[in-house]
């Protein structure tokens, strides 16, 4: 009884001795456990959750582009017995490593079938577009898939020495070759066709050089050569919608009275290739009339050619004067097409644009990448009463404005390999498969960009913490990773126009998401200012927490010595 | 349905014909009014009208311009009045403006029927216009804005007049300059190349008393039959030179010493280009004098009076003669005559002291020897300040004047502002006097202002009225009237249509200390620390009694021990 009251006075003894260390150890602990989560707690920015994983799953771009291919052999290209042997696909594939986090394959499926009675009745017209015309009547194929007739080498069909023909929409005869006759093996025939076949395809859906330049927004333009680099900065970026604007530039009303029809001229020529792109971006048009608008460079008088002339040197000067009057468009945020028509006023007329050689341009036009053109349209104005009414030719203007229409959207007219012919392009200005292959590489942009903005947001918030991510924001990227993957998937599968469709949209959204405003609110947020409120509070309350604790631990330290001086 | 609209489009257009060039037109005109104060008062109005739909799809403008077709056709807007205006319009000294316009930016805006989300339209316009314009008008929101309900109607032709569809804000604070002029000048066919507009040199324009550039957009008949609609752009600029400071004192004025420039021809796209100088008061010249002498004269019916005008035809070479310019000039013969007395005028001020509550006080005049007639008045308060509207009199004559309709809709805060609306009946030469007291809100410190001190503006109060008029008004609105006098529809031949604003207020709200929320962080730390400080160490401090320490006497005898080998004291 009595060791017991013994051991508890000891025990309240050194609970005494130790009071003070225990009460700040206690608050040391309350410090922690209470006040430093709920300091975290209330100076936290919300951040939403983002789908990272399959970000980075994105940043490591893998693309598969499949062509489906149907190669028909009319009667005579193939003996009885091959007929019988022939396979009915095969599948080739390429593969390209274009760097280190994209990777390219091109997977081609090849179907061959004999044609039909209707067929051989189709290609036996007289003229290469009649055959072309009266195959399309009896099918149709969906975008991004490409039909090969074989005709014998025989056939009339396609003109002498022409070996391909390109038709207007997603079909091409190929003569066979010579060796096909003598050919024993089928392997061989089939063999001879791949190689003319690879070249077909290389013209009618695309090529890995517009592939790897399509893919521009992600991978460094190396080894690219300048020539291709031009060509892909003439075409304007990618866009879900353009607007177009035809401006009529009028820089001397007093003696120029100009009309231009050009409703009329916008319905019957631009109108149909607009249309036809339709699955590619969105167009709006509009013109105006811009009164007292000059060039911004004065033009020089030629007495050799008893005209004034603008040199391809200065045409670089003659756009920003102009640019300021043209007006931006105040209804969207889409990239503008501009289209000038200048009409030079009488004391600078005739006026033509020269070339670096200091020839007169025939068209009298020149074209400004990624922003548009302009054309010279020069009036005789015999003097009599001033102002002379001006009845503009608007198939002249559109004959010019028209090509470079189709440069700035970005539909490519390279020069055919020998022995192709390109059928005429039909009332549209724009075939069938030139529309697949501004597809192929628009869609393939799309998800470049798209992939490029998505990892390129994810890095900055990852980066930045002080950026609040509200929850609409994640709600965008996850809708934009969604379309992208679903964009990517189309791809794989070969279904061209639904890839464009998911491509644009993933654009879109991510855009959306990457210039939100709500992810600006917080991003300046100094550490200095921080430290300036924190100090006051932080300081005064943890020295003493901290140096209590640096002391209990010496003492801890310390004690062992003194057991052991104890001892001796 | 793109291709199938601007098919109709072209069917359209074949069937017109040969009209589609005319169905443009453009009109110019300046007038110059001579004030009785020896100030002089210039009034430009540019007219361009436009017979087309901006709801079909594409558009080809002509001269029109093209960015605010957009915004008509992107928004469905059905009407949209905006102006810009740099100093007070001083009705006692100038008489009636031919548009008034308050201080500051004045944007209302009514929405066709069709609009789903009007205040999401009203958002984005906003911020487009301030695109367009230079100007700060992304600073409406919807605590600035109100929909009232009487005091603004359409001034075109249509039939909505349901207030969800017009929003009106007013920014009191907004600083009219150069920048603002340019994009204006910019949507006039012929810019600033060509017709009047060759006088609008900003520095001479904004070294004036009073300046103020407006925009019009709204439906106008085409024909008197008022069968079919077109689009109407009014583009007005008005500028009172000052007789001082503009004039070195001289009552002497012509063109080229107000805007250091002539005219040498009209706007070739215009199909009228006139110059109106008013001679109402000197019929016989004896007031003042006027060079080169024209022999066109004009009479008009202008706010209720009817005016005589000296008329310049731009169009017709004769009226430059040999020197190929114009430069009106006019020469003053008689001193300073008397103020004029408006028949309707307003005036507002804030009484009270103190940085709690205050008053304000709205007077407005009738002027009229014997008619009564009723006017609307419309005051939009911010919500910082909050009107007690119980305490709202409306006296006249030193007798209660009870409004015959009250619009209230009270403020949020944050949210939305006071709107008042009131019919009040005007004794025949009377001050009817308006007070509401308010209380000043504190605001959060983020909402304040840069410079807080400076005060913060409410808006001008609004009267609109229908003034008896003393001479028969022109009720068919015909074409031919010239631009000054017809921009308010008239319906009624003995009353005219007048808005006129009041002063804005500059009122200081309590502002606090800006350095305040840092000193208050470090000295309730320190309050805290000194506490939590005290607190620790009473806590983690044991307390042992310590023996006395020996004395000194005690300490120095010990050294003295230790140096002699004897033992120590204890």
């Amino acid at each position: 009884m009595k060791l017991k009251i013994v051991f508890k006075l000891r025990y309240l003894w050194m609970f005494f001795r130790h009071r003070g260390r225990l009460a700040a150890l206690a608050i040391a602990a309350v410090v922690i456990a209470v006040g430093v989560p709920l300091w975290w707690k209330t100076t936290e920015t919300y951040r939403a959750w983002l789908p990272v994983a399959q970000i980075n799953e994105l940043a490591q771009l893998q693309l598969q582009l499949s062509v489906e291919v149907e190669v028909v052999f009319s009667k005579g290209t193939l003996t009885a017995e091959h007929q019988k042997k022939i396979p009915p696909s095969n599948t080739r594939q390429e593969e390209h490593v274009v760097d280190e986090t994209t990777r390219l394959r091109y997977r081609y499926e090849t179907r061959y079938r004999t044609a039909t009675i209707m067929e051989e009745d189709a290609l036996n017209q007289s003229t290469a577009a009649e055959a072309d015309i009266s195959l399309h009547m009896l099918s149709e194929s969906p975008s991004g898939s490409v039909v090969i007739y074989v005709v014998p080498e025989s056939s009339t069909v396609l003109p002498e020495g022409v070996s391909v023909y390109v038709g207007q929409r997603r079909t091409a005869l190929l003569r066979a070759g010579g060796q096909m006759r003598v050919a024993v093996a089928l392997k061989e025939v089939l063999a001879s066709l791949e190689t003319w076949i690879k070249q077909v395809l290389q013209v009618m859906s695309f090529s890995h050089g517009d592939i790897t330049a399509a893919l521009s927004d992600r991978v460094r333009p190396g080894d690219r050569s300048r020539e291709g680099l031009a060509d892909s900065m003439r075409a304007f970026k990618s866009s879900p919608g353009y607007e177009i604007t035809f401006s009529l530039l009028n820089p001397d009303p007093t003696s120029h009275l100009l009309h231009w029809d050009v409703e009329a001229a916008i319905s019957s020529y631009i109108q149909p290739l607009l249309s036809k792109m339709a699955p590619v971006a969105n167009f709006s048009i509009d013109s105006q009339i811009l009164y007292y608008a000059v060039l911004g460079v004065n033009p020089r008088y030629d007495p050799t050619l008893n005209a004034y002339t603008l040199n391809a040197d200065s045409l670089s000067h003659v756009i920003n004067p102009v640019e300021a009057r043209l007006g931006s468009s105040a209804a969207s945020s889409n990239p503008v097409l501009n289209f000038l028509l200048y009409v030079p006023d009488s004391r600078h007329s005739p006026l033509h644009i020269t070339d670096h050689r200091r020839h007169t341009v025939p068209s009298n036009a020149f074209s400004s990448p990624r922003w548009g053109g302009i054309m010279v349209y020069n009036v005789n104005a015999s003097g009599t009463e001033l102002p002379v009414d001006v009845h503009i030719d608007m198939r002249r203007v559109m004959g010019v404005f028209l090509p470079q229409l189709r440069l700035m959207l970005g539909v490519q007219s390279a020069a055919p390999p020998p022995g192709f012919l390109i059928g005429p392009c039909g009332n549209a200005g724009l075939a069938d498969w030139e529309l697949d292959r501004l597809m192929w590489t628009r869609s393939v942009e799309n998800v470049a960009t798209a992939t490029t903005t998505i990892t390129s947001l994810a890095q900055l918030l990852d980066q930045i913490g002080n950026i609040v991510i509200n929850d609409n924001i994640a709600e965008q990227v996850s809708s934009a990773v969604a379309s992208l993957q679903l964009a990517v998937g189309q791809l794989e599968v070969g279904n061209l126009g639904l890839a464009m469709q998911y491509s644009k949209e993933a654009i879109l959204q991510s855009e959306r998401a990457f210039f939100d405003p709500s992810l600006l609110h917080l991003l300046y947020f100094p550490d200095d200012q921080k430290f300036a409120i924190y100090i006051p509070l932080f300081l005064p309350m943890c020295v003493p927490i901290l140096l209590s604790l640096l002391k209990m631990a010496s003492e801890v330290r310390q004690r062992p010595g003194q057991g052991q001086a104890k001892k001796d | 349905m793109a291709a199938f609209r601007s098919n109709i489009f072209m069917l359209a257009f074949f069937l017109c014909g040969f009209s589609v060039f005319v169905t443009g037109d453009f009109q110019e005109e300046l007038v110059i009014k001579p004030l009785h104060s020896g100030d002089i008062y210039a009034s430009f109005q540019f007219r361009t009208q436009w017979d087309t739909d901006f709801l079909l799809g594409i558009s080809h403008y002509r001269l029109f311009p093209k960015s605010l077709g957009q915004v008509i056709s992107k928004f469905s807007v059905r009407e949209l009045h905006i102006s810009f205006t740099q100093g007070y319009w001083r009705t006692m000294q100038w008489g009636q403006p031919f548009l008034p316009s308050p201080p500051g930016a004045e944007l209302w805006v009514w929405f066709q029927d069709t609009v789903t989300d009007v205040d999401l339209a009203w958002k984005e316009l906003t911020n487009v216009l301030s695109g367009i314009f230079c100007a700060s008008l992304n600073f409406i929101d919807s605590t600035n804005t109100v929909q009232p309900s009487a005091s603004f109607k359409p001034l075109g032709v249509g039939n909505v007049t349901d207030q969800r569809f017009l929003r009106y804000a007013v920014l009191p604070r907004e600083i009219v300059c150069t920048e603002n002029l340019t994009p204006w000048k910019k949507l006039l066919p012929c810019g600033s190349k060509a017709g009047l507009a060759v006088l609008m040199k900003s520095e001479k324009l904004f070294h004036s008393s009073f300046h103020s550039q407006a925009l019009h957009i709204r439906p106008v008949c085409k024909d008197w039959q008022c069968k079919s609609t077109s689009w109407e752009l009014r583009q007005t600029l008005n500028v009172v030179f000052d007789l001082h400071t503009s004039g070195q004192g001289k009552r002497e004025w012509s063109l080229f010493k107000m805007f250091s420039r002539t005219l040498t021809e009209a706007c070739p796209l215009a199909s009228s280009s006139k110059v109106y100088v008013d001679i109402t008061d000197n019929p016989q010249g004896e007031l003042f004098e006027l060079s080169p002498a024209t022999p066109l004269v004009s009479q008009a019916v202008v706010l209720g009076d009817g005016r005589t005008y000296s008329v310049y035809d731009l169009t017709d070479h004769a009226t430059f003669g040999q020197t190929h310019s114009l430069n009106v000039l006019l020469r003053w013969r008689a001193a300073e005559r008397e103020m004029l007395r408006p028949l309707l005028h307003g005036e507002r001020y804030v009484a009270g002291y103190g940085l709690q509550t205050g008053e304000i006080h709205t007077l407005v005049y009738n002027n009229h020897p014997y008619r009564a007639f009723p006017v609307l008045l419309l005051d939009t308060v911010p919500w910082y300040l909050r009107l007690y509207i119980h305490t709202l009199t409306v006296t006249s004559k030193g007798r209660d004047n009870k409004p015959s309709y009250i619009h209230y809709q009270p403020s949020k805060d944050r949210l939305q502002p006071h709107l008042l609306e009131m019919l009040i009946q005007l004794p025949p030469n009377s001050v009817t006097e308006v007070t509401v007291q308010f209380e000043r809100a504190l605001l959060k410190w983020t909402e304040y202002t840069p410079d807080p001190n400076h005060g913060f503006y409410v808006g001008s109060s609004v009267i609109s009225a229908l003034v008896p008029s003393v001479v028969a008004m022109d009720t068919n609105n015909t074409q031919e009237r010239p631009l000054f006098s017809s921009f308010f529809p008239c319906k009624e031949e003995s009353t005219y249509f007048m808005r006129i604003y009041t002063e804005p207020l500059l009122v200081n709200l309590p502002t606090p200390d800006f350095s305040m929320p840092y000193n208050v962080i470090c000295l309730t730390c320190t309050v805290v620390a000194v506490g939590y400080g005290s607190l620790y160490n009473l806590l983690t401090r044991t307390f042992q009694v310590e023996e006395p320490s020996q004395g000194l006497a005690k300490r120095l005898a010990n050294i003295i021990r230790r140096l002699r080998g004897v033992p120590l004291l204890t």
